[in-house]
């Protein structure tokens, strides 16, 4: 099952830094080609050799727990050489620079590498070092585009649609990747997003990019078809953004309560790791109108998907 | 490129004198003797002379920059004087002041005599700034009175505001003894606090922390008021916002000892070049809105800003090859200053070319109290030729410092320097000459 299909393998952009101005098409293209993984992922034996003989490294400058491990089975399951490098972002500033460990890593003879980085542009930057495939896998406050995809490909499991769906993104808008790579894409889609969160932490600018602001969770609910909560990065925040984690939970957390107020399913999102009690409530988390798992397993499917069709389709001789 | 001692007779010929201080221009020659101009007109030679000549090229002062890093000591892989005085003549400069954020910083009498005597046998006048603060700490003030002795010309923490106000206070009220200008860095720290870029629609659509307006307009507010009060000079740097901008307008109605300088990349570029992460553009203050940029050059227009000074600040490779948040502040801009100030004032925004060489020559010595009458007869020679409709793709090969951190390599540039005389050598770009 090497390249079945050449016209899949037809994605505008060599690489994936971002989603912003990311084609709808190429969108689309991933979502439906996840769909295929998604079927592989269910079969007893969860392994098909799309990728054989393609090597991966997966450069992880930032601490990382699902994403690392969702890329590393999404490799496995496409029978990808991967090999994992791990630094903190500390170690960078003093030993060898950026621009030596990308040129080193390449110089082993590699086809993607998978970052995860600190820096903004910190991918975009890797592009300018090395010739390899490059997936942003985060790179500091600016993008995380498989995670958008993954959520999308949920969205559209779970509506059947993108276009016209209403996505709420509510929390810290400010530091997240997350929210600025789903605006990209879900606008791109023709969805349409509101943001919700602490008036300091939603940038508002964005209303640039054709979001709705709102700082009102019922408003927000009210408006929204699905909400993808945000975890509430402390640890991102030099300085007290917050004032305290009761009044967050009372004013945006998402909370039965406040879910019942309105008389609709509205579909739960959430990228993880969860503050149960703070951002969102564990018996919302685990209750009927989440998709939070679903999101999980098309984690690894979306970026099966990503790395087939950036990174297969090279024949023995290695010539795309 | 080459950099060779004037003959004991040299003509400049037939060239457009353009002349700043008396604000004419007429066509005609120089002659320059032992490195004096001793006739100035229409003139007829005798005897041996080298003739340069200037057909279609135009003849005025000598640029002056009132704002440069020269890095030495303590970076001369950065920067040297001499390597910034090779920029500084490509760029049409003879005469430049150095910044103090020297390492160790140049915060003493000794420190600064030292530049000073260094500097003395480089083709381009060259004039240290010293340290407000000492070690520019932002602590104590420096021997302000016995450093002007050495020879600083203002002073100035520069790349460190002083943050606390009575500081500033004093510092100013003790410049009223030496009659030197204040130069503060204006940024407030804290609300600068980890700013990598202007904070606006751009820093939140690439995620990068942004550095508010504000936190330079609220600085240059204290400042301008301080200064007022205590009856002190006090310079404003690389102003870079409109808000700044009202601030400095306001108070130069009744306080005619503010003056104001513009970078030419405030005046080139906005914001929406940062969109792919060049760390060339990353500065201290940061490149801004259009409409910023637009307020910028209005304010050159009705006399807001001052004048232009480049503020070279010299990185190497690997200080600007890095992440973003890694990358140090600063691009370099002699070389690259006509050209850019030329086309973006001139060709796009309608301001005549003796309004512009002002800005680069007496304004500049008015501000630092410098010899301005410069095409007198007996004055000693500090001119440049220039070429103001050149156009060119600015080039590694346009590069003269030693470093080549700039943000105008493969930028379409209008004007450029021929030949720049000064202490009695002569600067010749041949690239441009030759076309």
């Amino acid at each position: 099952m090497r390249n079945p299909n050449k016209e899949l393998n037809m994605l505008k952009n060599k690489h994936l830094l971002g989603l912003k101005e990311y084609p709808a098409k190429d969108l689309q293209t991933i979502i439906d080609t996840a769909y295929n993984f998604k079927t592989v992922l269910n079969r007893p034996i969860k392994k098909v050799p799309s990728l054989q003989g393609v090597t991966i490294v997966n450069l992880f400058f930032e601490n990382s727990t699902r994403t690392k491990i969702s890329f590393e089975l999404a490799q496995k399951r496409l029978s990808a050489d991967t090999v994992n490098f791990s630094a903190s972002s500390s170690s960078l500033k003093k030993g060898e620079s950026f621009k030596d460990t990308a040129q080193n890593i390449e110089a082993m003879k590699i086809d993607a590498v998978v970052m995860r980085h600190p820096t903004p542009g910190a991918a975009d930057h890797l592009t300018n070092f090395i010739d390899s495939v490059v997936i942003n896998a985060g790179d500091g406050t600016h993008e995380h585009p498989t995670q958008a995809i993954l959520d999308m490909m949920s969205l559209h499991e779970k509506f059947g649609k993108l276009k016209g769906l209403k996505v709420a993104i509510v929390g810290d808008i400010l530091h997240s990747r997350v929210a600025l790579s789903n605006i990209y894409g879900l606008i791109t889609m023709g969805a349409e997003v509101m943001l919700c969160g602490p008036s300091n932490l939603v940038p508002i600018h964005l209303k640039e990019l054709g979001v709705k602001i709102s700082y009102e969770i019922n408003e927000t609910l009210e408006w929204a078809d699905a909400v993808n909560v945000l975890r509430i990065q402390r640890e991102r925040m030099g300085k007290s953004l917050v004032p305290s984690i009761r009044e967050y939970r009372q004013m945006f957390g998402i909370t039965s309560k406040k879910l019942s107020v309105h008389k609709k399913e509205i579909v739960i999102m959430h990228p993880g790791p969860m503050n149960r009690g703070v951002e969102i409530d564990g018996d919302v988390a685990d209750g009927d109108q989440a998709i939070i798992l679903d999101q999980v397993l098309n984690g690894v499917a979306s970026r099966m998907s990503i790395l087939f069709l950036l990174c297969g389709g090279k024949n023995s001789d290695g010539e795309n | 490129m080459s950099i060779k001692k004037l003959n004991s007779r040299v003509a400049l010929q037939n060239g457009s004198l353009l002349d700043p201080c008396s604000g004419k221009i007429y066509f005609g020659d120089i002659l320059i003797e032992d490195g004096r101009i001793s006739q100035i007109g229409k003139i007829s030679f005798e005897g041996e002379v080298e003739k340069i000549d200037c057909t279609g090229k135009v003849v005025t002062h000598g640029f002056c920059d009132l704002h440069v890093h020269f890095r030495e000591p303590g970076r001369e892989d950065k920067e040297t004087l001499e390597t910034g005085t090779i920029a500084a003549l490509a760029g049409g400069f003879t005469r430049v002041c150095v910044m103090p954020n020297t390492n160790p910083p140049l915060d003493t009498p000794e420190a600064i005599s030292s530049v000073a005597k260094k500097a003395e046998n480089l083709p381009v006048y060259i004039h240290p700034i010293g340290a407000i603060t000492k070690n520019q700490s932002g602590d104590d003030i420096t021997e302000m009175g016995l450093m002007k002795r050495e020879g600083a010309v203002a002073f100035s923490d520069d790349g460190l505001p002083v943050q606390d106000g009575s500081m500033m206070r004093t510092a100013l009220e003790y410049s009223n003894l030496v009659q030197l200008p204040i130069i503060n860095h204006a940024e407030d720290e804290c609300l600068r606090s980890n700013g990598l870029m202007n904070d606006g629609v751009v820093s939140s659509q690439l995620g990068l922390d942004g550095n508010l307006d504000l936190a330079e307009s609220i600085m240059i507010h204290r400042d301008l008021e301080l200064a007022s009060y205590t009856k002190a000079r006090l310079h404003i740097p690389h102003v870079s916002s409109s808000k700044s901008l009202e601030h400095i307008r306001n108070v130069k109605l009744r306080n005619q000892k503010i003056t104001a300088e513009v970078t030419p990349h405030h005046l080139y570029f906005n914001e929406e070049a940062l969109r792919d992460f060049n760390t060339n553009l990353k500065v201290a203050p940061p490149i801004r809105t259009e409409a910023d940029r637009m307020s910028l050059i209005n304010a050159v227009k009705d006399g807001t800003i001052d004048c232009i000074a480049t503020d070279h600040a010299p990185h190497t490779i690997e200080d600007k090859e890095t992440t973003f948040d890694l990358a140090s502040f600063g691009m370099i801009g002699l070389e690259s200053c006509f050209g850019a100030v030329n086309k973006v004032l001139i060709k796009e925004n309608g301001m005549s070319l003796l309004e512009v060489i002002k800005l680069l020559t007496t304004k500049p010595r008015t501000i630092m109290g410098f010899e301005n009458d410069l095409f007198k007869i007996g004055a000693e020679v500090e001119l440049t030729v220039l070429d103001p409709d050149l156009e060119y793709v600015f080039k590694k090969e346009n590069i003269k410092s030693r470093s080549i951190n700039s943000p105008y390599l493969g930028e379409t540039m209008i004007g450029k320097i021929n030949y720049t005389i000064s202490k009695n050598m002569v600067y010749k770009d041949v690239g441009s000459i030759n076309k």
